[in-house]
């Protein structure tokens, strides 16, 4: 019952995503970034730390699409492995703070009462932080991993998260199927995690749309400023920052990731307004 | 308060007669109640928000930066025991966590923020003093270039919408959202700067050096205040009093900037307090892109150097700031909204 009832939901909902012209355009370009960046073995015939210094600041070129860097690297090799790692980042900095906000903010507003009010005040707090200072923080603190950058920005950016998810749980908490629950006595952490929150997924799935492109520019910013994903291993923001130090002589090293990462801020833009009206048609109404 | 604009009203019509409907006992009540509102107001706002708030953040990032492993003053040659016990002495580190906490506390109290460990001899209250004002200033023009545009563009968008102005204003944000400013900067500075030669690509000091780096910052904010202008313009045009207005016989112009505009402005505002901090952060990208003299690039250093008083000092410093930010806006807020002004604070 259950089952069939989350699959047509589901079903409706993607139907009327790929009738949103915009959100279709915005699909197929993202999938067509993320599978170039996967299959970046197999397009072009060079590593990504290769170095050619015979063939240093070559323009773009039937042997390099999209010229080469500073030291004879392949531009493309760089901006798709890049693009890997600005992908992967996003992603896994989105887990973390999916799985801290949801937690949090599913106990906040189950249990409710003094319990919710207080977990509250700690987000309030929290949330009178300045986010990007502290990731600095804990970046020069703890060094400059790949697996610490997504930890830092996952764990700075649950708050929201939770807030939503509280309020959607408080919502449903009182519906008869959670009080059907309640008699049949299931314990909490049942109810909350196999009852109350796959009830939330569609608030969460339309965050996240906006969670994402938001990491992908905060990893784009600490890599611009030297304090992100380190060097040889390239991310957009670290190729862009060598591009802008070149861009007088050699604008290809600027316009191949600057385009990457435009490009793919606008898919996910058209795709996350596209969900938002597919997943929440009653909010669509209510806008225009 | 309606009897009293009512007086108000009719004075200016008959100014030989005066006031009279002089105000009575219960206006003055009603205006001691509202004063109090907006006290508790602040005093909530202040005593129970910002401060458990910026408490919670010294400690936080103090005890992180104390208790992560590796010395400040490790570098690439390894330094004799001495001299690390020497410097740790001449920091203050040797004492207990809590020891040396209150007295960061108290220093920082007293506008001491303690010494820059990567740059001997200076005090971070010095580095901080000496490069915050270039970037607050691109950060409010930033804001100031970013509300007036976005401003202008939501509330054309809103006045017809799906017309051409709205697509035009649309695509506009469409883009200073889709374009970073580490992509926007050094398009414009190939165009406007390289190729056309009208503005200078690089330095300060200057007004022609502000306008590309202003631009830039603020692109983004514009895009994002116009589409929450249009939101609100939207919502606010479709309600009664808008129609009411309509009826009455005002002019659009009036009925749009005079009404419609103050309850449309408050997703806006709303977005300002974290707009703030976030300029104040995007700022670095942009000083770095134009070599701005600005704090940003004291920041980066200082993250790179584990230097550790900069960095505490850096994060009290915009999380001060974003504290005063808010408190700003949710008082501009309350003052729009008599609703929000009401509850005193209760947001």
């Amino acid at each position: 019952m259950k089952s069939t009832k989350s699959y047509s939901l589901g079903k409706d909902a993607f139907a009327r995503l790929l009738r949103n012209p915009g959100a279709r355009l915005g699909l197929v370009i993202l999938l067509l970034m993320v599978a170039a960046c996967l299959a970046e073995p197999l397009l072009t015939p060079y590593s990504y730390r290769q170095q050619n210094l015979d063939q240093t600041y070559m323009p773009p070129s039937r042997a390099h699409w999209l010229g080469t860097d500073d030291l004879g690297r392949d531009m493309l090799t760089r901006i798709l492995v890049g693009g890997r790692v600005s992908f992967a980042v996003a992603l896994a900095a989105t887990a973390v703070s999916l799985v801290i906000g949801v937690t949090y903010g599913g106990l906040s507003g189950y249990l409710g009462g003094r319990v919710d009010m207080l977990m509250m005040r700690v987000v309030d707090v929290l949330y009178g932080l300045p986010f990007t200072l502290f990731v600095i923080l804990l970046i020069s603190v703890f060094g400059r991993s790949l697996l610490l950058l997504f930890v830092a920005i996952g764990a700075v950016e649950w708050l929201t998260m939770a807030r939503i998810v509280r309020g959607q749980v408080m919502g449903l908490r009182k519906q008869e199927f959670i009080e059907a629950c309640q008699v049949l006595g299931y314990g909490n952490a049942r109810i909350l995690f196999v009852h109350l929150l796959p009830n939330t997924l569609g608030t969460i799935i339309i965050y996240m749309t906006l969670t994402i492109p938001g990491i992908m520019l905060l990893e784009a910013f600490l890599s611009f400023l030297g304090l992100g994903v380190q060097p040889p291993t390239p991310s957009w923001g670290g190729l862009i920052k060598d591009g802008v130090g070149q861009m007088e002589d050699s604008p290809w090293m600027l316009m191949g990731p600057g385009m990457a990462l435009s490009l793919t801020l606008f898919a996910l833009n058209f795709l996350g307004d596209g969900l938002r009206d597919a997943l929440d048609p009653r909010q669509r109404e209510h806008r225009s | 308060m309606s009897r009293f604009r009512r007086s108000e009203a009719f004075s200016k019509a008959f100014p030989t007669l005066g006031n009279v409907f002089p105000s009575t006992k219960l206006d003055e009540a009603k205006a001691s109640v509202h004063n109090n509102a907006v006290i508790r107001f602040l005093f909530h706002r202040l005593f129970l928000q910002a401060l458990p708030t910026l408490l919670a953040l010294s400690m936080l990032s103090f005890l992180l930066v104390r208790l992560a492993p590796g010395s400040p003053f490790a570098s690439e040659r390894e330094l004799p025991q001495q001299t690390v016990d020497a410097l740790n002495r001449a920091y203050g580190l040797d004492q207990p966590i809590p020891v040396q906490y209150f007295r960061y506390l108290s220093g920082v109290l007293r506008g001491d923020l303690g010494p820059s460990m990567s740059k001997p001899g200076r005090s971070v209250a010095e580095l901080i003093g000496n490069t915050l004002p270039v970037s607050l200033v691109l950060g409010s023009l930033a804001l100031g270039f970013g509300l007036l545009v976005g401003l202008a563009l939501g509330v054309l968008a809103a006045v017809k919408p799906n017309g051409r102005g709205d697509r035009l204003a649309m695509a506009v944000a469409l883009i200073g959202i889709c374009l970073p400013s580490m992509v926007m900067g050094p398009i414009l500075v190939l165009i406007f700067g390289l190729e056309l030669g009208w503005l200078p690509v690089v330095g300060w000091g200057r007004p022609e050096n502000l306008v590309l780096p202003v631009i830039t910052l603020g692109s983004t904010y514009a895009a994002y205040i116009a589409r929450l202008a249009r939101g609100g313009m939207l919502e606010e045009l479709s309600r009664d009093y808008i129609r009411t207005a309509r009826a009455k016989g005002l002019s659009e112009a009036s009925v749009i900037l005079k009404h419609a505009l103050r309850g449309g402005v408050q997703p806006v505002i709303s977005f300002l307090g974290p707009a703030a901090a976030g300029l104040l952060t995007g700022a670095f990208v942009v000083e770095k892109i134009f070599q701005i003299p600005g704090l940003g690039d004291e920041i980066v250093n200082a993250a790179q150097n584990r230097d550790q008083f900069m960095i505490l000092g850096c994060v009290l410093l915009f999380g001060g700031l974003m504290v005063l930010f808010n408190t700003v806006v949710d008082v501009v807020l309350a003052l729009l909204n008599p609703r929000i002004r009401d509850q005193g604070g209760a947001v």
